[in-house]
């Protein structure tokens, strides 16, 4: 399962001519899937889909036909409406909990990197002190205790991911403070705010960037896990990962009511994560990113 | 070496008492009442005031932190209001499954990486290198309730070969007993060994360049001698803080595969304690599992001083 | 020499494919070496004298391109079956690098480094490894060896490091040493001791010996033979006295002048050779030395020299503008 934590850099061998050759059809294509499932996802309400909360008891677990694409579920529900909508949800949580990671996190790392010191201190202990749980027995824990819902479930997942961000804004920060234009605008009397808004954060911002795509990645998987346990997203809203869940018991006589959604999962996530990497090569200030 | 793992404790003592204060609060921070919630439906307002006073609940959260530490320092970590049993009962029981598959699932992730790695950093930039980099990166894009589902697909459903539920206690049928846990130990693995396979590989392929491969060529060594003697102890430093990271991930990871294949583990502990909202019992384990993951983080610090003898002497 | 030689380096080129295009790193070089001779291969950085090490040895990286013979002992090394050059190493050829920080394993004892070669070659029972692997150190003038052996190489000086390596080199009794820079990464103190120590090593066994190096005084004194290389190729090559009185390259002047010198007055300026040496990716049609030498001619531009004899059978040079000096330097 996809981490919260940083990974530990893995390329040793420097890419100059690597770099090329990733912005290549693969790229592209992930690239492509991302925007469609995107768009798909925002269109669900004016596509020609039938309700994806209609039950038709008489049709369960039928298989693929020209009324219903890709079959029913155990209780008649359309899939192929399931899947688009279960879309929504997995998207919504795997893009909104970043968000939270990125601009607390990396307001966070960027103050530590700039300022050092006691201050820096600080924030690297607490962010420690959060990835000293298990990150998916914390999200447990707190769902449990708050509830379940798409916000409280969205609200922790963009919680746990802050140590990660603050990690990658604090790196590059160390990093690009020391460089010469930073040291030429103290020199020329730059305010804090003007060396970390004008200077800093739009160099910082790239590696976040794809970061986040990263994240994403790893939050669409977390939801699904969670909603495959019935501990993510209340139902009956469901997400991908809840559809695998209820398409677990049909294995045996309908196994694509739990590997199409799987597949879409799968794909999409792979999308986000290659995405994610190949801009995580190309924005590096350093080539690790620890 | 005494020095260092003095150090190295010295710094645990703060780390723990954070975890601890952090899980407590959380639990602190419920929306209303805590006594409400665990009496759930048998709750009458004089059962919740009798609770709320035997829990200590009106005292204010600083000294209730200090009294549940209290506790928790001389072994009571909490009694469930379900089954009666207490918290450490609870968790001994269970805490051998999970070491099992999380110990089985490593031994795996370290049986299928460690060969690709070695193989990749020898053939490096080759047909066979490119094929097996990009399968790991695609496996860490599988999720592991998704391998698992593909596993009971494939081997329990189609095949009849393993189990797709079910324990068997070790000391009653250890053949049965690994039976049952071949499935949701490979599920882990399939998880982890891209990690584990892709850091080993750079970092050989990094080794593999050093000068003293090219001595130890000259010397006439066993290439087989020069590989896994000579090449991989300095590589695996990487692969230990790898494998470190990656118990926090398999702790993760066992809650989800245990509940799965219905092991009694304490992934499944917790779950159903979420799901009986035994609001103690989640506590208590969340404590447990946290200090137990600092304290493999902490053992794993000690490996390196172990793997790389330039720490040991304060050198690296 | 009626005997065959022992070593005999026969038109080895070395090509190295670069993104910037082929690297000629070694072009064309003939050497032979008697056994017990020591030969001195000098010349600056770059000018491929690792890499001939390298391909003698057939130690050169994976995409290097060697053409060829390397004739040792006998058997071609070029065209030797892996298996069987592996149990020619350390047996016949061994090797001191450099940097013995980089050329020792860093997470392995000392011990294990000695013994596991004895293992490998001598098939000594581990006791007797042991044994012999104490006498090797103290042979090579290493304190406390009994305690050296379960020691990390970071716990050695740099001095001792590199003795550690001689005394790896030597454990097999090797016919042949290649000792590549052994002095370089070490102090200007200890470099005598440690030259000292191979050339005593070397006469006691009555071992062929390589010194590899860029500083001409290394091999004054200590080699029968030097050969002196420019870009990639052999310029000079003589006997080592021959080579200092009645040198004829212009290059070769202009290496010895820029050793300092003891009797010079203080703050003579060191006669640098200026310039640098050519791109190897892009070789000059003509001499490579010719932008950089005093007596360059016009032809020198034009055509490249070849290795010619000289007064002697033993001494020969590439150059169409030769020197005839009696340099009155002792060597």
């Amino acid at each position: 399962m996809a981490t919260l934590e940083l990974t530990v850099s893995e390329d040793v061998i420097a890419a100059t001519v690597q770099r090329t050759r990733r912005l290549g059809p693969l790229f592209w294509t992930a690239t492509g899937w991302m925007i469609f499932v995107f768009a798909v996802a925002i269109l669900a309400p004016v596509l020609p889909l039938p309700g994806p909360t209609d039950m038709d008891m008489l049709e369960r677990r039928a298989p693929i036909s020209a009324l219903h694409w890709l079959g029913t579920d155990g209780l008649g529900r359309d899939e192929l409406s399931r899947l688009v909508y279960g879309a929504r949800i997995s998207l919504t949580v795997g893009l909104f909990a970043p968000v939270i990671g990125i601009t607390i996190g990396g307001a966070l790392g960027l103050l530590a990197g700039y300022f050092r010191g006691r201050f820096e201190t600080l924030v690297v202990g607490s962010m420690d002190t959060l990835l000293a749980f298990p990150p998916l027995i914390l999200a447990l824990a707190v769902t449990a205790y708050l509830g379940q819902s798409i916000f409280n479930l969205t609200c922790i997942l963009g919680v746990l991911g802050i140590p990660a961000f603050m990690r990658v804004a604090r790196a590059s920060t160390l990093t690009l403070a020391r460089r010469e234009f930073v040291i030429a605008a103290q020199a020329l009397g730059a305010s804090h705010a003007r060396i970390l808004l004008r200077e800093l954060l739009p160099n910082v911002a790239l590696p976040l960037v794809a970061f986040f795509l990263l994240g994403v990645a790893v939050i669409i998987v977390v939801e699904g896990a969670l909603s495959f346990l019935g501990l993510g997203v209340p139902p009956p809203i469901s997400s991908w990962g809840s559809m695998i869940g209820e398409g677990r018991e049909s294995l045996e006589i309908a196994p694509r009511l739990a590997f199409i959604p799987a597949i879409a999962m799968f794909l999409t996530v792979l999308s986000f994560n290659l995405v994610g990497d190949t801009l995580r090569a190309l924005t590096d200030p350093r080539q690790g990113a620890l | 070496m005494f020095g260092f793992l003095a150090r190295r404790l010295f710094y645990l003592v703060p780390v723990l008492i954070a975890v601890s204060l952090l899980t407590f609060l959380i639990a602190s921070l419920l929306p209303g009442d805590l006594a409400y919630t665990i009496l759930g439906d048998q709750a009458t307002p004089e059962k919740v005031e009798a609770l709320r006073q035997d829990m200590g609940l009106d005292q204010p959260v600083w000294w209730r932190y200090l009294g549940w530490l209290g506790q928790v320092l001389q072994g009571d970590f909490g009694r469930s209001f379900r089954t009666g049993q207490t918290v450490l009962q609870a968790v001994a029981e269970r805490l051998p499954v999970s070491f099992e598959l999380m110990l089985l699932a490593e031994i795996g992730a370290l049986a299928i990486g460690i060969p690709l790695a070695i193989a990749c950093a020898v053939k490096s930039g080759s047909a066979f290198d490119r094929f097996m980099t990009g399968s790991a990166f695609g496996m860490l894009s599988v999720p592991t309730f998704l391998s698992a589902i593909l596993l009971i697909y494939l081997f329990a459903v189609q095949l009849h070969w393993l189990p797709a539920t079910g324990y068997v206690p070790f000391s009653e049928d250890p053949i049965g007993n690994l039976r049952c846990f071949v499935l949701p130990a490979l599920t882990l693995a399939l998880g982890e060994w891209p990690v584990l396979m892709r850091v080993l590989r750079s970092d050989m392929i990094a080794t593999l360049q050093e000068d003293f491969i090219a001595m130890a060529r000259a010397k006439g060594l066993k290439p087989s001698r020069i590989l896994l003697v000579h090449a991989l102890k300095p590589s695996s430093l990487t692969l230990v803080t790898v494998t470190g990271i990656n118990i926090g991930r398999l702790i993760g990871g066992t809650v989800i595969v245990e509940q799965i294949f219905a092991l009694p583990g304490i992934g499944r502990l917790l779950v159903g304690a979420i799901t009986t909202r035994d609001l103690i019992i989640l506590q208590g384990v969340v404590l447990v599992v946290a200090f137990g993951y600092v304290l493999m983080n902490f053992i794993v610090d000690m490996l390196y001083a172990v793997l790389d003898p330039r720490i040991r002497h304060g050198h690296a | 020499m009626t005997a065959a030689p022992l070593l005999s380096v026969e038109d080895v080129a070395v090509d190295l494919p670069t993104p910037r295009g082929n690297l000629r790193a070694v072009d064309g070089v003939d050497l032979t070496l008697g056994a017990g001779r020591t030969l001195g291969i000098v010349g600056e950085s770059g000018c491929g004298k690792t890499m001939l090490s390298r391909a003698i040895l057939q130690l050169l990286p994976k995409k290097a391109k060697l053409s060829g013979r390397v004739r040792f002992d006998g058997q071609d090394l070029v065209r030797l079956a892996p298996e069987a050059l592996r149990k020619l190493r350390a047996r016949s050829l061994a090797v001191v690098f450099q940097d013995p920080m980089t050329s020792l394993n860093p997470v392995l004892t000392i011990g294990t480094q000695l013994i596991e070669t004895l293992q490998e070659h001598l098939d000594l029972d581990p006791a007797a490894a042991r044994k012999r692997s104490v006498e090797l150190l103290a042979a090579v003038g290493i304190p406390a060896p009994e305690a050296r052996l379960m020691q990390y190489p970071h716990q050695l000086s740099g001095g001792m490091r590199q003795r550690v390596a001689i005394a790896i080199a030597l454990s097999c009794e090797p016919k042949l040493l290649i000792a590549d820079e052994p002095t370089t990464a070490l102090d200007v103190t200890i470099q005598a001791q440690i030259l000292d120590l191979l050339a005593r090593e070397q006469r006691r066994r009555h071992m062929a010996m390589i010194i590899i190096t860029h500083d001409l005084g290394v091999v004054a004194g200590r080699t029968d033979e030097v050969a002196v290389m420019y870009a990639g190729r052999v310029v000079e090559r003589a006997p080592t006295p021959v080579l200092f009185k009645r040198m004829h390259m212009p290059y070769t002047e202009a290496l010895l002048a820029a050793i300092p010198k003891i009797d010079a007055a203080p703050h003579t300026r060191l006669p640098a050779i200026s310039g640098r040496p050519p791109d190897p990716t892009r070789p000059l049609h003509g001499c490579s030395f010719s932008p950089r030498c005093r007596y360059v001619a016009r032809r020198c531009h034009a055509e490249k020299p070849l290795l010619a004899k000289a007064e002697s059978s033993d001494h020969e040079f590439a150059c169409f503008n030769p020197i005839h000096i009696e340099a009155g330097v002792s060597a």
